[in-house]
């Protein structure tokens, strides 16, 4: 099958050498964007989903944040060997990414308006000073700011318009991809919901691929068309938000992520959380990395390294799934 | 397909004052600078082994101006007198003197820092104005302003120069304190019922402690250079009895024709003084390895 | 002009800390022991002559009634005159203080022209040579006490190479080898400063914002970076001054250049105390007002400085 993909992942490894050991953050990472997809990245803090994100802009920190193997493909273009004066022009103008936190990721002695507009400086030269200010304007208007506010500093705003400023600078090149790392996670329910709206928003009115960086299984279902569960570096399952929210075949990780959301209508005890802590990402595992805190878990889990069992769309990285043709 | 790495003794397994030993220790300069202070020290303790007191002021007038021979290791000055001994003697006023001032600074800074820190309120307030005056003097100055009232005197130094160095000491705690005053474990100690002192000895202290061990290692090198430089002016310790800076002030006008005279006493200052500052550097480092990068 | 409000209470701050400090200095003068008349005297004074110096230089009174007495007529800039030689404080305060502001102000500007381009471009070239060198350099300032340099450069490049002058101050190359040592020890500080400065800034969050907008490391230097990076350092360079200060006396001493050092160190000598007192009051108003304008100039920098609060 042929589809139009707009990044293609595949095999990526990328490793952290810190003075005390190597942390191993994405090991053997597979993952295709479709065109006008958004795309769900689900897992605990830790999982290795923000540097997958910096990897892909190139931005791992530098001389500590390795990427060992694998590649990325962006429109069939391979990033990892692209020079560094290529790899300019994508950021902020086709790839752009939202930070974790508003409150640090926007400079203190700068005014909003100019930040924004700094995206248009350096994208858009042929551009003239009267038509940026009337983009960044425009920009704000959509991100439901006033435009007269555009010359107050970060400190004036709250969490939530922040990451409105954010998303306004994310989008104002209206860039193909957008990599939103856990936009909604440090701001108020109700101000998050808002925000999800928004994005979604200016989405369709974009037609921005996203991938959506989440430990939320319930923005994945608001947000996205596809969702992949990453665990200890790992995609342990992917596929289309309905047949994976099915719940009726899931990586046992995936399920222990649903069994942590409580159900109202279920009669079972309210939560089942995962036993154990988060894979050592030090540790490099000979089997399944999700082998010790899982209930299924047999010898071989332990020491064969399980692989992807596909049904249509629907992945899932366990030796529980060998045989079954459907699921 | 991967192979497990043998599994050592996992970081997340130590204590953090394990921790801050396993980095400083893997810090080449800092473990230099320890060995090389252990050098200094240890030399300065045998003074009376090495050398001899009597050898301080002794003078050799067929010997005046030797240079370093078998028998003067350091040569010696326009009197004949052993340089060697001099500057091992010297070396223990320094040494000891150093101590002395960050000691004193450092317990009064911490009691008033700390005081103010836990407390808040008027108490910080009125600490604080305190502590802001003393700020507001340049330290050499208030230093120089309290040796005027005091006279010369090695003792007198160590106060003038202890009470000039205070007000520092005194915001680092404070800081050190406010920052883990509101943290949850601080909150959580309250909550069942710790009292104030416990808390500061048992949760705020061992936490806290970091970085004001650094900069009192780092305030020592500055303090072993400002006794040497009030020697060098002739306030506090005053010729003949030797200190580093008084060794190079009284030899000042023959350095020129004997320049061992000012090498090595200047050496010693610059090699202990790096010393401190090595492991000062290295123990920043070891509790805050963020600094490192 | 809320900046100018800001400004007058700063300096009508001083005045308590000048209150302060004056008092602090009289109870331990008043309390140390020994009579400043017989040192003044000599030793073979008699104590009749002892009491009469006390009664003329007022000493015979309570610590109090005198530190009264003493802020009255500081009040209308009297400073009183020096034990030693009578002299008006003030006059040979205001003498000798363009000497010392200048060697002070020569070498603040030595250290940051320098230092600071070293210690930004370690941060930026992190690891290189320039990182390593610079490092090392700053290191070695540090643990180099200022007499002693100044001594040795003074016999290596007056006495020996006779390229510069022995001494004085008052043509450029007088004035280059005191620039230089009293500047040592801040340039050290003013590269490990800035380096640690810089480093922070780019490790910040924002940073990466920028370097994922697509700017170039360049840009996100000179663009994002330097300025947030300017605001420690700028402190620094408030805190440093008022040690330069300090070091004056040293290298004023090392130099024999006529300034407030050289006057100093000789009335702590003689104990000649309205001569100190005065210093120490010139100078913490000459520190509060440089501090009041880094202050200044911080809040100019950084908006989230507020100066109305």
């Amino acid at each position: 099958m042929e589809k139009d993909n707009l990044l293609e992942i595949s095999d990526l490894t990328v490793q952290y050498n810190t003075d005390d050991a190597v942390v191993h953050a994405v090991n053997h990472f597979n993952l295709n964007l479709v065109r006008g997809e958004a795309r769900g990245l689900v897992g605990e803090t830790g999982a290795g989903k923000t540097t997958l994100a910096l990897s892909i802009l190139r931005l791992l920190p530098e001389r500590v944040g390795e990427v060992v193997g694998g590649s990325i493909r962006y429109n069939g273009e391979e990033l990892l060997t692209l020079p560094e004066a290529e790899m300019l022009p994508l950021r902020g103008k086709k790839i752009s990414m939202i930070f974790q936190d508003p409150m640090t990721s926007l400079n203190p002695t700068h005014t909003v308006g100019d930040q924004i507009l700094e995206v248009l400086d350096l994208h858009f030269p042929e551009m003239t000073k009267a038509e940026k200010a009337a983009r960044v304007d425009e920009m704000m208007t959509l991100v439901g700011i006033p435009p007269e506010r555009k010359g107050s500093f970060p400190h004036e705003f709250s969490g939530g318009m922040k990451q409105r400023i954010v998303i306004a600078m994310a989008l104002v090149a209206e860039p193909e991809l957008l990599l939103a790392d856990e936009p909604t996670t440090a701001l108020d329910v109700t101000i998050q919901a808002q925000i999800l709206e928004l994005m979604r928003q200016l989405k369709e009115k974009f037609n921005t691929s996203v991938m959506l960086i989440t430990h939320d299984l319930g923005v994945v279902a608001q947000f996205c068309d596809s969702v992949s569960v990453v665990y200890a570096g790992r995609v342990v399952e992917s596929g289309p938000v309905e047949a994976v929210f099915e719940r009726k075949a899931n990586h046992p990780y995936t399920a222990g992520l649903f069994n942590c959301i409580p159900d109202l209508n279920d009669n079972q005890p309210r939560l089942r959380p995962i036993p154990g802590h988060m894979a050592d990402p030090r540790v490099v595992h000979e089997g399944c990395c999700f082998a010790d805190r899982c209930e299924f878990a047999t010898d071989r889990c332990r020491k064969e390294p399980p692989v992807m069992h596909t049904c249509g769309d629907h992945g899932i990285l366990c030796h529980l799934y060998e045989n079954k043709e459907e699921f | 397909m991967t192979i497990a790495k043998r599994r050592k003794k996992s970081l997340s397994e130590y204590s953090t004052g394990e921790l801050v030993m396993y980095r400083f220790r893997k810090n080449k300069l800092a473990m230099f600078g320890v060995v090389l202070l252990c050098i200094v020290a240890v030399a300065v303790m045998l003074a009376p082994v090495l050398s001899s007191y009597e050898a301080v002021s002794q003078m050799h007038v067929s010997d005046r101006f030797t240079a370093p021979n078998k028998l003067y290791i350091f040569g010696t000055d326009e009197f004949g007198r052993d340089l060697f001994a001099r500057v091992l003697y010297g070396g223990r006023i320094s040494l000891l003197c150093s101590f002395a001032i960050i000691g004193i600074a450092f317990v009064v800074g911490a009691v008033i820092g700390g005081a103010a820190g836990y407390f808040g309120g008027k108490v910080d307030s009125v600490l604080m104005r305190f502590v802001d005056m003393l700020m507001a003097v340049p330290s050499t100055l208030l230093a120089m302003a309290i040796i005027t009232a005091l006279g010369n005197g090695v003792w007198k130094l160590v106060v003038a120069l202890a009470i000039s160095q205070i007000a520092r000491f005194a915001r680092i705690v404070r800081s050190a304190v406010l920052t883990l005053r509101n943290v949850e474990y601080i909150e959580a100690a309250k909550c069942y019922g710790c009292s104030s002192l416990r808390i500061i000895l048992k949760h705020i202290l061992p936490n806290g402690i970091g970085p004001i061990i650094v900069s009192a290692t780092l305030c020592l090198g500055q303090t072993i250079l400002s006794i040497s430089s009030m020697g060098y002016l002739g306030l506090g310790v005053a010729s003949p009895t030797p200190e580093w800076g008084t060794i190079i002030s009284e030899n000042k006008m023959n350095i020129q024709a004997y320049p061992y005279l000012g090498l090595i006493p200047g050496i010693c200052i610059c090699l202990t003084v790096m010393a401190v500052n090595f492991i000062g550097d290295g123990l920043r480092d070891a509790f805050d390895p963020r600094t490192k990068n | 002009m809320s900046w100018l409000k800001y400004a007058g209470k700063r300096l009508l701050m001083l005045i308590p800390v000048i209150i302060c400090v004056t008092f602090l200095l009289y109870l331990i003068l008043a309390a140390a022991p020994g009579s400043l008349a017989r040192q003044l005297l000599g030793d073979d004074a008699t104590p009749e002559q002892i009491a009469a110096k006390e009664a003329e230089m007022g000493l015979d009174d309570p610590v109090l009634v005198r530190y009264v007495k003493y802020m009255a007529d500081v009040c209308r800039l009297d400073f009183g005159e020096s034990w030693v030689n009578g002299e008006s404080v003030l006059t040979r305060f205001a003498t000798r203080l363009p000497n010392t502001l200048l060697l002070s102000v020569l070498a603040m500007l030595f250290a940051c022209a320098v230092g600071i381009p070293l210690g930004i471009g370690s941060a930026i070239k992190q690891y290189s040579l320039l990182d390593y060198g610079s490092s090392f350099v700053a290191m070695l300032l540090f643990s180099i006490p200022a007499f002693w340099l100044g001594t040795m450069c003074q016999i290596l490049f007056c006495l020996t190479l006779h390229w510069l002058p022995v001494s004085g101050f008052d043509n450029w190359k007088s004035m280059i080898l005191p620039t230089v040592i009293l500047g040592a020890n801040t340039l050290a500080t003013m590269i490990r400063m800035s380096r640690t400065s810089m480093l922070d800034v780019i490790r910040q969050d924002y940073i990466r914002t920028a370097k994922a907008k697509g700017a170039s490391m360049r840009t996100v230097i000179s663009h994002h970076a330097m300025r947030n990076s300017m605001i420690p350092i700028v402190t620094q360079v408030g805190v440093s001054f008022a040690g330069t200060i300090g070091g004056a006396v040293v290298t004023e001493n090392i130099f024999n250049i006529s300034g407030i050092g050289t006057m100093l160190l000789s009335a702590v000598k003689s104990r000649d105390v309205p001569v100190v007192l005065g210093t120490v009051i010139f100078v913490t108003i000459i520190v509060g007002v440089i501090n009041l304008v880094v202050d200044l100039i911080c809040a100019l920098i950084d908006p989230r400085i507020d100066l109305a609060s």
